[in-house]
């Protein structure tokens, strides 16, 4: 058997708008930015997206699957600027054949500053889930498929979750392969869903390379890849961010029309199916053990955390950031509260990445920043507001403390 | 490859970027194994450049006597290039009066007569002779004197080396060196390339002095090649002189890297060891942006109290830039250290925590690379063109003070921006060297020379 499992990641920040030290506004977020590149995307990927996936399920009459992992974020971000992409959400979540994971609401790192920050975040996506879609995620992606040993420990902790989605980088398989279910060691409940990055990159980032040998990539094509799995595997994992379609491969590369024919080709063969994550787990007993003693993701060729936290700008702010935890919980105060996590979303300091800089790549994607130490800089100056305004909670129109504070 | 090289300053005399770029470019040529010919006029002995005594053999004559043969003078670590120098009163950024076009009589001179190689010598005596007339004439009135008969006799004396001389091509630098190259091209037929460093309209913004941009537009259509040193300037050369684009090309000024034995700073003369300081060096003119230095600097006291701002330089907009600081209540917290050399500019850079280039006009600006030579932070104004090589650096338009202030503020009080800057541009910096910028220069030449 190849049971084909598509999971799709949909997020995008809520960017800051420019934020000097002068500035004493508590509004962070670009208004205007946010939503005409959230309605940009949306018509450029999500809504032909969903409505060529929904038409898809429909003609194969559920033989179709996929799964989606929405971050709280882009939800919040939906419900403002453009509700159309909740209502195809909400037909592709009725016909039964669509997953949606579990992640941390604010597309965070937190898991790796703070356990109790990392589960409320947790929570608060579940419950956001829950209410628009009726389902109670019972998979996990962390940030970014950021992982290792003591996230699943963590994870299995909470009792909610069968199994976690990362990536199948070389360096924790070795000579196995990513088509089989495994399991964490030290772990009873959970499963590992590894990511077949060859597969997925070529959809996500070959698709219309001109200079790939097998450029250019057809539906049977690439369905003849997949049935070579056959007798080989249980499962190949397809993880891609879901701007793949039409905004990071154009709509006139023909990625719309190889979505389009891609499941009746791989369907073609009776051995083939599609399945949800749960699905998957469901079907397949875990074969080894995989071993994660340090942390991967996957980013770049380095499938490590040096996007994020590659430089003393990014250690620096994320340290910061997550300083202010206890003052911020202290005030009790929501507003501060929602700030503060906005904050903690990864993209903030991926801007700040210094790695590729020179060069220009992906990490410009929809990069509202002219440099790294820009983005910082109004980070910065964000992050010492919100300080300010926490401190300053505690203290009434006299300039008297109101309650103790740390 | 042997090049006839036309400048107007070589250190230790010099007054600005001009004589750096000229030092660096031809001891990077100097390591190829090219054969430079400099040419500049010398310095005489005024009590306004005070480094002239630093070198005193070459100081063989006294103002306003006749200028006798050219002295040649050779650099240790220049093993093939032969500087020559003509007897000169003026520094360079000296704002002229008039020019004549006393080159095309000397060509029309030279069409006259059927064999050229004997005329045109004693032509180009009797023109030398004229000019030392005006220049003795002149010599009594003020120092920096006449622009134009200066040009004009560095010319002449050009010419006379040139004939002597053996050659592939012409490389002219600025302006002042322009007639100079064009005669030299004329009278032996040899390619012209033209260094553009800076033009008329970075110097002046649109007040520009016609007689200059004359000179500046002659010598763009005159020559072969145009060498820009950013795409900045190759804009100002195609939009503002009418040159075709495929005629200029832009090579990067790069910068040497500094000597060892960094000391540790010291010697904080009026300045506390826990303040910041926040450094402008350069001219201080209307090109260099001083007065949006200020007014960013009142911004970042306004949050900040233990910063200081150095001003190091001297220029025409000096004393009104200290009374503006006055006037703005911050005098106290600007200090001006006057035009700095050696080993002072080292200190200067140790001591700074930030250097800021505020220029309104900069064709490129070698003095970042320097800083980040010092591993030193950098801000610098959009408006140059060495923004276009530096990405490890922050960088703001320079009338946007409100923004400049943003950045020095956050370099202050942000440690890990300060460290990743330094870290990352002293790294940059280090691809950026003289070696490529004279690579390129020989490219430019050999271009030229296969056409032929």
């Amino acid at each position: 058997m190849a049971s084909v499992c598509f999971y799709f990641q949909v997020h995008q920040p809520f960017r800051l708008r420019h934020y000097t030290v002068f500035d004493h506004s508590p509004r962070y977020f670009d208004e205007f930015k946010n939503a005409s590149i959230c309605r940009k995307v949306a018509n450029k990927c999500y809504l032909p997206s969903n409505r060529l996936l929904l038409d898809v399920i429909r003609r194969l009459e559920g033989r179709f699957k996929i799964s989606y992992s929405l971050t709280g974020v882009i939800l919040e971000q939906f419900r403002k600027y453009c509700p159309e992409v909740m209502s195809t959400f909400d037909a592709l979540a009725e016909t039964g054949c669509v997953e949606f994971i579990g992640e941390t609401y604010y597309h965070s790192l937190s898991f790796l500053y703070s356990p109790d920050e990392f589960i409320a975040q947790v929570n608060k996506h579940t419950e956001l889930i829950q209410q628009l879609y009726g389902q109670t995620p019972r998979v996990f992606r962390n940030t970014e498929l950021i992982y290792s040993n003591a996230l699943a420990e963590t994870i299995e902790k909470t009792g909610r979750f069968d199994a976690i989605i990362t990536e199948g980088a070389d360096h924790i398989l070795g000579n196995r392969s990513s088509n089989f279910v495994y399991r964490p060691p030290n772990c009873r409940r959970l499963k590992l869903l590894l990511k077949n990055y060859s597969l997925s990159d070529d959809i996500a980032f070959r698709f219309s390379n001109r200079g790939w040998q097998e450029f250019p990539l057809t539906a049977d094509k690439f369905a003849k890849w997949v049935n070579r799995v056959n007798g080989n595997g249980h499962c190949v994992n397809l993880f891609m961010d879901y701007e793949t379609f039409g905004e990071h491969q154009w709509e006139d590369t023909g990625i719309f029309s190889f979505m389009s024919h891609l499941p009746q080709e791989i369907l073609k063969h009776p051995d083939n199916c599609f399945m949800t994550p749960s699905e998957i787990i469901d079907s397949y007993d875990a074969v080894d053990v995989v071993d994660v003693p340090h942390i991967i993701s996957w980013a770049d060729t380095e499938r490590d955390l040096s996007a994020w936290l590659g430089n003393p700008m990014q250690s620096g702010a994320l340290h910061d950031v997550y300083k202010i935890e206890s003052l911020v919980k202290q005030t009790q105060n929501e507003e501060l509260l929602a700030d503060w996590r906005q904050l903690q979303t990864s993209d903030h300091f991926y801007y700040m990445c210094t790695k590729y800089f020179a060069d220009g790549d992906v990490h410009k994607y929809f990069n509202p920043y002219e440099s790294p130490y820009d983005s910082y800089i109004n980070f910065m100056n964000v992050l010492s507001n919100l300080k300010k305004r926490c401190s300053e909670s505690f203290v009434n129109n006299n300039g008297q403390p109101l309650r103790k504070s740390s | 490859m042997k090049v006839f090289m036309l400048g107007w300053e070589f250190p230790p005399y010099i007054s600005g970027g001009l004589g750096t770029a000229c030092h660096g470019l031809t001891k990077a040529m100097n390591d190829l194994g090219m054969e430079i010919t400099f040419v500049v006029p010398k310095p005489i002995e005024s009590n306004l450049s005070a480094h002239v005594k630093m070198l005193s053999p070459l100081q063989c004559r006294s103002l306003g006597s006749v200028p006798e043969e050219q002295s040649t003078t050779e650099f240790p670590d220049l093993k093939n290039v032969t500087i020559k120098t003509i007897g000169s009163p003026l520094e360079a950024y000296t704002t002229p009066q008039y020019y004549e076009q006393k080159i095309e009589e000397l060509l029309k001179q030279r069409r006259n007569v059927s064999d050229p190689s004997q005329d045109i010598e004693l032509a180009v005596e009797k023109w030398l002779r004229e000019t030392d007339e005006q220049i003795e004439h002149l010599a009594h009135e003020h120092y920096g004197g006449d622009m134009y008969s200066e040009i004009h006799r560095y010319a002449a004396s050009a010419v006379r080396l040139a004939i002597r001389e053996d050659f592939d091509v012409i490389h002219a630098h600025d302006w002042m060196t322009y007639p100079a190259g064009i005669a030299v091209a004329s009278v032996t037929g040899k390619p012209l390339v033209i260094h553009v460093h800076s033009t008329e309209f970075d110097r002046s913004g649109e007040h520009i002095n016609q007689m200059i941009y004359d000179i500046e537009r002659r010598g763009m259509h005159a020559a072969t090649k145009i060498i820009a040193v950013s795409y900045l300037t190759r804009n100002i050369i195609i939009t503002r002189y009418g040159v075709l684009g495929e005629k200029v090309e832009v090579v990067y000024n790069g910068v040497e890297q500094n000597g060892d034995g960094r000391t540790l700073p010291f010697n904080k003369i009026g300045i506390q060891s826990n303040e910041k300081i926040v450094l402008f060096l350069g001219r201080i003119t209307m090109q260099k942006g001083p007065e949006y230095f200020l007014m960013a600097a009142r911004k970042v006291l306004e949050e900040m109290e233990n910063v200081k701002f150095v001003m190091a330089g001297t220029g025409d907009m000096m004393h009104r830039i200290i009374e503006m600081a006055a006037q703005m209540g911050i005098g106290h917290k600007v200090l001006f250290t006057g035009f700095l050399r050696g080993k002072d500019v080292e200190k200067i850079y140790q001591m700074a925590d930030l250097y800021v280039m505020p220029s309104v006009s900069e064709p490129f600006g070698i003095a970042p690379l320097e800083a980040l030579n010092y591993d030193i932070p950098v801000l610098i104004s959009k408006q140059s063109g060495v923004a276009e090589v530096l990405t490890h650096v922050l960088k703001v338009d320079f009338w946007d003070v409100n923004e400049m202030a943003n950045k020095i503020i956050a370099v202050l009080k942000y440690p890990p921006l300060q460290l990743t800057l330094r870290e990352h541009g002293n790294f940059e910096v280090r691809r950026l060297r003289w070696s490529g910028a004279a690579e390129k220069c020989r490219n430019v030449y050999q271009s030229i020379l296969q056409k032929n």
